[in-house]
């Protein structure tokens, strides 16, 4: 019984640096099983890029074709319908496309896209996710007396113009995103990949 | 005390390690010296798989972009040198031949080889694949003395060759035994030349059955030496605070 | 920051007065036994195991597939395609052995020490209910992936149940939900091994460390530490030879758990099929109803008792009479507490036919296993010559084994109950630690 006394600063001190330590390793054997949450290889090659082609769309004409599960809206726009996406600013949210989340960088307003006469944009809502219709005729509509063509949730009735702008007043809060993509060829586009990458 | 543990402990592993090495199953097969650990081998299987095999075998659990991203391969790389079905690169690797008409061929659809490496194991593959010889009585023309009466033909005879057997003295009423395999005919390869292309085959589908033993090595040692630290750790912890017990 | 991990116990106290007397019960005034050597690390061993499979377990059945045509697939989904997924099915499956390694050497602890004889038989039969949960658990879980072992191990185990005589036949339909192992069987397998076992599981541990902690740990001096001297330094009138729980053993445990760990990585990274010990070749063939794989056997952990099973041959018309003698097996440990009429606990100041007795109850338990693996298929004929007849050698191997085995019983029931045990003197205080 002669070394009874503790030495409480050796003693605070390893029990710190074992509980740092074995801490350290509860986190590391955590990120396996939460990672274990993110996409699959089969979920990725799922999701992996779609080529379309974009041939056959007709000048004024959209087609939808999935990616990820998610409908990737193509519209071929007349001129018409071109000239009339400068003049909207006014009425829109977010004219400028400024909301970087929404689009690659490489797209623009007003037209938002990489050949001007063709917008992909992916066909969720930006309200609660639902499909908008393609409502392209230039004229007065039940919803908008003015209307330039464009697109209509039928959940809510949030409007978007034919760049998948999103109109003021409306519930969406931004704009219809744009997936990346880029041109293959004049006939083909590939969704999933930006220009840089895909060769 | 202390010694005493250690020495139990070493004990108990010893008879561990003697019961596991104790459980080899079957005929003993020699030593391929194949494995995953060698990536241009692995490459080189890889190659002569998607050349001689895949007409047939499918590897229906895996696919193109894991063999590119663990090999050391490009998409592109992969897609113009292995991928000869037109598939897409995150497609599995489904063979060219329809069931039905292997079935036809060869009396039963040739096997997915997915997971052969681990439930026949590597030296196996490598063995089966050294011991084919030509035997006129089946109907493929070819035998095999790991897998005698395999309905397999032998599609890399162009790089070996051509073995014939020579037999034992039959038994009476007994079927006769292959002695010995010969090379007849010379092929592609030297001898040694060809038992490195059947290791890197070999190799190849050992990676195939367990892509993820490339992880698992590669983070193994550092999990170790974590514990190892860690447990070093909570053993000083344990004689400091028992310091109070007399 | 200490003030506020105070206040925040208050907060609770106030509100669960019941919290701090259980803790301080259970950790702090529990007082164990200063003497526990290398045989008391399994206990903490086996709780971590199961921590593990639950976890593991949970993260498993998101990606599983319980369907005849899916399972095995869903797998191998697992190995490949999620992330990380090979992991934590590989802390899955050799966690199931490992439990059964430590599950083993924690037994055979109770047997060594005499863990099991009053006033612990209540100990005792928790653990043996928890083994019999755990055998259950591990046989369905074994069948889950669905390989070719998996198939037919259910079948020859459900079979286990078929003959029963009369009854027997409809038995092994009812418990597959078909004629043969299929999708009804996957589904119920399925729902007992991650729900109902686990849960009854959980209940017995919590049992079996209550009704530990209400009579107090034995150690291996075998010495009733209450009725020994009181008085240690913690506390005037608990008794001189125990110690806190908490600290002294949850750091001692904390350096176990750590040296485990590293055994079990070790396993886990570089060697997870064990060399066809924890993952079998023949599992990695997709089931098969019409092909029985060649060289079938049970999984390393059921292989004693399966043994037993092969050694009784059928009698009278009926092969029950080994799937009796290999549920007795299990049974007759339920009833040791009552067989061993002992005076003292410990194997240390027991007779000598005790001794004797537990090293060829050991090595019995050893020998079934190896008949039981097919070991001695291949080792008879290296000691004693390639013309031996193997089954006739086995035979005659596992009929003594069996012997061994439930001699065993048989015989310490008339050594202590016919008193012809000349034990040695127990020592008041315990004697050494570490």
């Amino acid at each position: 019984m002669a070394n009874e006394v503790v030495d409480h600063g050796r003693r605070r001190f390893l029990t710190a640096t074992t509980a740092v330590v074995g801490g350290v390793g509860v986190v590391a054997v955590a990120v396996p099983f939460i990672k274990s949450w993110e996409p699959s290889d089969r979920a990725k090659a799922a999701g992996a890029p779609v080529t379309a082609d974009i041939s056959k769309v007709e000048s004024g004409q959209m087609v939808s074709y999935p990616w990820r599960g998610l409908p990737v809206f193509v519209v071929n726009r007349t001129k018409e319908q071109l000239s009339q996406l400068p003049g909207l600013a006014p009425r829109l949210v977010d004219p400028d496309s400024s909301v970087s989340s929404q689009q690659p960088d490489y797209i623009k307003s007003p037209d938002r896209s990489i050949k001007p006469e063709w917008l992909v944009v992916v066909g969720i809502c930006t309200h609660l996710g639902c499909v908008p219709e393609f409502m392209p005729m230039i004229g007065p509509e039940p919803f908008d007396p003015n209307w330039k063509g464009g697109f209509f949730c039928p959940c809510h009735k949030s409007r978007y113009d034919l760049s998948g702008r999103v109109f003021a007043g409306v519930p969406a809060p931004k704009n219809l995103q744009v997936p990346p993509y880029h041109f293959v060829d004049d006939t083909h586009i590939q969704i999933g990949v930006d220009p840089k990458e895909g060769g | 005390m202390i010694k005493r543990y250690f020495l139990s402990i070493g004990l108990a592993f010893g008879l561990l390690a003697g019961a596991v090495t104790a459980h080899a199953e079957g005929p003993e097969l020699p030593s391929s010296g194949a494995g995953v650990g060698d990536q241009a081998s692995l490459q080189r299987g890889a190659k002569l798989f998607f050349n001689y095999c895949v007409g047939c075998h499918s590897l229906k659990y895996m696919r193109y972009s894991r063999i590119a991203s663990d090999l050391g391969l490009s998409e592109q790389e992969v897609m113009d040198n292995l991928n000869f079905t037109g598939a897409k690169f995150g497609e599995q690797v489904v063979s060219h031949m329809p069931a039905g008409s292997a079935e036809q061929f060869f009396g039963k659809a040739p096997p997915d080889l997915s997971l052969e490496a681990r439930a026949r194991s590597t030296d196996w593959i490598y063995a089966y694949l050294n011991s084919f010889y030509l035997d006129p009585s089946r109907p493929v023309g070819w035998n095999n003395t790991v897998f005698p009466n395999a309905s397999m033909p032998f599609p890399l005879w162009e790089l070996q060759g051509v073995q014939t057997a020579v037999m034992k003295p039959a038994k009476p009423g007994q079927d006769p035994e292959v002695e010995k395999l010969e090379l007849a005919h010379a092929g592609k390869l030297s001898p040694e030349q060809y038992q490195q292309a059947a290791r890197d085959l070999a190799g190849f589908l050992e990676y195939v059955s367990e892509p993820a033993a490339l992880q698992r090595q590669h983070y193994g040692i550092w999990v170790l030496l974590f514990l190892a630290a860690f447990t070093f750790l909570a053993y000083l912890l344990k004689k400091e605070y028992w310091k109070d017990v007399h | 920051m200490a003030g506020v991990f105070m206040r925040i116990g208050d907060w609770v106290s106030e509100r669960a007065p019941g919290l701090g007397p259980m803790y301080r019960k259970h950790m702090t005034e529990y007082y164990a036994p200063k003497n526990f050597n290398l045989w008391y690390y399994f206990g903490s061993l086996a709780l971590l195991v199961l921590v593990n499979q639950i976890v593991t377990g949970i993260f498993l059945t998101m990606n599983y597939n319980d369907s005849a045509a899916g399972a095995f697939a869903s797998v191998e989904y697992i190995m490949r395609d999620v992330q990380w997924g090979w992991l934590i099915r590989y802390m899955h499956s050799t966690g199931a052995s490992l439990f059964f390694v430590v599950v083993f050497l924690h037994m055979f602890r109770g047997l060594l020490y005499g863990s099991y004889q009053k006033p612990r038989e209540l100990v005792w039969l928790l653990g043996m209910l928890i083994f019999l949960v755990l055998m259950a658990e591990a046989f369905m879980g074994y069948v889950l992936p669905w390989g070719n072992m998996s198939f037919w191990g259910a079948k020859v185990i459900i079979s286990l149940f078929g003959t029963i005589p009369v009854i027997g036949g409809s038995l092994d339909e009812w418990i597959m939900g078909d004629y043969l192992p299929a999708d009804a069987t996957l589904n119920r397998f399925f729902a007992l091994h991650v729900i109902a076992l686990p849960i009854v599981l959980l209940l017995l541990v919590v049992l079996h460390l209550a009704a530990l902690h209400e009579v107090g740990s034995n150690n291996p001096d075998g010495v009733d530490i209450k009725h020994g001297p009181k008085g240690n330094r913690w506390d005037a009138l608990k008794p001189a030879d125990g110690i806190p729980f908490h600290p002294y053993y949850t750091v001692k445990d904390l350096a176990g758990v750590g040296f485990f760990l590293l055994i079990a990585a070790f396993i886990i990274f570089f060697a997870p099929t064990f060399g066809g010990w924890f993952l079998e070749h023949d599992n990695f063939i997709p089931a098969n109803n019409l092909v029985t794989p060649a060289q079938i056997k049970p999984v390393w952990y059921f292989t004693p008792f399966y043994a037993i099973v092969r050694m009784i041959p059928s009698m009278f018309g009926t092969a029950v009479w080994g799937v009796l003698a290999m549920f007795g097996a299990i049974a007759v440990l339920f009833l040791l507490p009552w067989l061993d009429g002992g005076k003292v606990r410990s194997f240390r100041y027991r007779g000598t036919g005790f001794k004797v007795a537990l090293i060829l109850f050991v090595l019995s338990f050893f020998g079934l296993a190896m008949i039981g693996t097919d070991l001695t298929d291949e080792i008879f004929p290296k000691v004693f010559g390639e013309h031996i007849d193997i089954t006739l050698w086995d035979n005659v191997f596992g009929r003594v084994m069996t012997a061994i085995y439930f001699g065993y019983f048989v015989f310490l029931w008339a050594y202590t109950h016919l008193g012809w045990e000349k034990t040695k003197p127990v020592p008041e205080r315990v004697t050494t630690h570490d």
